[in-house]
């Protein structure tokens, strides 16, 4: 593929001001498809979960799933936005082999939602309130495999396979107005919106949110506008960006392209754009069809939803706090520093932490186990930290730490225990015998035993060198296997020391 | 008299993929024209007062729970087609050569 010529990124800001546009497809979660009873699962084989209506075949009717409106409805609210009073569903006819029914049942000129806002936090604390114009209902399509050729992608290949798994599976459609005044900014508006979008997400409850396995897709449009002109550019609108950092970097990199195309003179297509994620470039789709080559017309197999104004209040009432509000909220109770905090987010632990601090722990100790020993462990495992262990176990080991019961070394092997499936942090350390030693007369035991094989160094403490204890203490320790409180333990030494005169 | 052109009506063909002849894109022009006539004609007395009608069935909210039923077996579910691959329905090739 031939890599375009880019503009330097300060110099494209210079002489043009970036428009964008953002269109977010959410997966939901519902236990079934949009309009039948097949299952929204994957894994189980190609093909499993279909039935005639999400096939396309003859006779096939749609019924829509109750949660799909539910959750939209849900998530329309979360974004500020206006619930319609009517909607209605419209085909969008077009042929594509991923589209088993020949249309996509979508919305038109009726959205479920509409008029929305989003304000969301730069990392310069920049505030930018995006305006959602609409959040639509619609089914996703099938998942294409490209066969043959060199590379596996549609272009040159053989031919393709169809799996219809997906096809049918419930999307909402969240479309942006045009973004304006993100200037340099913009790149990182991208990421921040659809990181927003998907904390929303997330906290509802209705999408599993995992951008990695397609959960939630983002398509940028991007325009650059010669600076002061006031005249908008075309827009090219980038397909396939699936990871935040994805968002940031093909923002970027259309800003540095359209730029360079400009000013040399030339005009930029109106077309779709697809992301190459490996070598973080963009390459042209097929050219936008108008909206009116869709022939959009209402779906005449499904009756309109008017969800009453009680059903949507009821749906409101039940909305989690915002985000970023909670974000807020719980950095100021926990105490901690800017990097603390990020930590804590970056690695997708926020509720573990919560839940861990509401079971008892104090904040500070929450994070550091998280982040850093059950992290390290999941690290290892392949899994996510917090499916690792329960955040009430952790809150009890954390307590035996506290209370001296277990030292930081001990805890770790606690730890293990549990998430072997031992039992609860207090079985695993009587089963193991964990506990530390905190009984004086063992410690004693073994104190007076590696004094009395140690002369030399009794004299030194004797004679007033306190460092000397180190080796006796070392002794000791080893002799206790590790289960002794390294602290005490120096006061015994020093005490017996002085006792033994 | 309506504006339909032939171009219209060829465009709207290969949409559809509807393979059509030039004696039936002639004959079309004129019976696809005399429908966008009727219609305006109707347009005429539907003032804004009176919304669009999409369904006759003054029927909304109708529903399903979010419960999951038998899919097809997946023998079934390719039984239709007449190319395969393993358990995934084989298309053409979508794009030519870039």
């Amino acid at each position: 593929m031939k890599k375009a010529e880019l503009m330097d990124y300060d110099k494209a800001l210079e002489l043009f001001e970036p428009v964008l546009g953002f269109e977010v497809h959410v997966e939901l979660n519902t236990k079934t498809k949009m309009f039948c009873g097949c299952a929204n699962e994957f894994g189980q084989g190609a093909n499993t979960n279909t039935c005639p209506t999400c096939l396309g075949l003859p006779g096939g009717l749609p019924q829509v799933n109750a949660k799909a409106i539910e959750s939209s409805i849900r998530l329309g609210l979360a974004l500020g936005c206006e619930i319609a009073e009517y909607s209605r569903f419209a085909r969008k006819n077009y042929f594509y082999p991923d589209t088993a029914k020949n249309f996509q049942t979508s919305q038109y000129d009726e959205p479920i939602a509409f008029n929305g806002q989003l304000t969301i936090e730069l990392e310069s604390g920049r505030l930018v309130t995006v305006d959602i114009e609409r959040a639509h209902m619609e089914d996703d399509a099938g998942k294409l495999t490209h066969v043959g050729g060199a590379t596996g992608r549609i272009q040159g290949a053989d031919y393709s396979l169809v799996d219809y798994n997906r096809g049918g599976v419930p999307l909402v459609e969240i479309v942006t107005q045009m973004i304006e005044g993100g200037e340099a900014d913009s790149p990182e508006i991208g990421r921040t919106y659809v990181a927003a979008i998907r904390e929303i997400v997330k906290a509802l409850g209705v999408s599993n949110a995992r951008m990695e396995e397609g959960n939630v897709r983002c398509d940028a449009n991007v325009s650059l506008r010669p600076r002061g002109s006031g005249k908008l550019g075309t827009r090219t609108e980038t397909k396939n960006v699936n990871s935040l950092r994805s968002v940031e970097r093909a923002v970027r990199y259309e800003i540095q392209r359209q730029a360079a195309l400009l000013a040399a003179g030339g005009t930029i297509t109106q077309e779709t754009r697809h992301w190459h994620e490996d070598t973080g470039i963009t390459s042209a789709g097929r050219p936008k069809s108008d909206a009116d080559d869709y022939r959009y017309f209402p779906e005449p197999d499904l009756v309109p939803v008017a969800p009453s104004r009680a059903w949507v209040e009821e749906l409101r009432a039940t909305l989690p706090e915002p985000p970023a509000a909670r974000r807020k909220r719980l950095q100021a109770d926990w105490g901690f520093a800017n990097l603390e905090f990020q930590d804590v987010v970056n690695s997708d632990l926020l509720d573990a932490v919560e839940a861990t601090v509401a079971a008892g722990a104090s904040a500070q100790s929450a994070r550091k186990w998280w982040t850093g020993e059950v992290a390290r462990l999941a690290n290892v495992a392949g899994v996510s930290a917090d499916s690792l262990v329960e955040p009430a176990q952790l809150a009890a080991l954390i307590e035996l730490v506290t209370a001296g019961t277990l030292t930081d070394r001990l805890a770790r092997q606690v730890l293990e225990g549990v998430i072997a499936g031992e039992g609860t942090p207090l079985e695993v350390v009587e089963i193991r015998g964990l506990a530390v030693v905190s009984d004086d007369g063992p410690l004693i035991e073994a104190i007076d035993l590696a004094l009395a094989s140690q002369p030399d160094v009794l004299a030194k403490i004797r004679d007033g060198k306190v460092q000397a204890a180190g080796a006796v203490i070392g002794a000791v320790m080893k002799a206790m296997r590790g289960q002794a409180d390294a602290a005490r333990v120096r006061e015994l030494v020093l005490e017996r020391a002085g006792a033994a005169e | 008299m309506s504006e339909i052109t032939a171009e219209q009506v060829a465009h709207l063909a290969n949409l559809a993929r509807i393979d059509l002849s030039p004696e039936e894109i002639t004959r079309l022009t004129a019976e696809l024209g005399q429908i966008v006539d009727s219609v305006a004609k109707v347009a005429e007395v539907a003032t804004p007062e009176v919304p669009a009608t999409s369904h006759p069935m003054p029927l909304t909210n109708v529903f399903r729970a979010d419960v999951v039923v038998p899919s097809l077996s997946v023998e079934e579910a390719l039984s239709g087609s007449t190319d395969l691959d393993g358990d995934k329905f084989r298309v053409p090739a979508i794009l030519d050569e870039e």
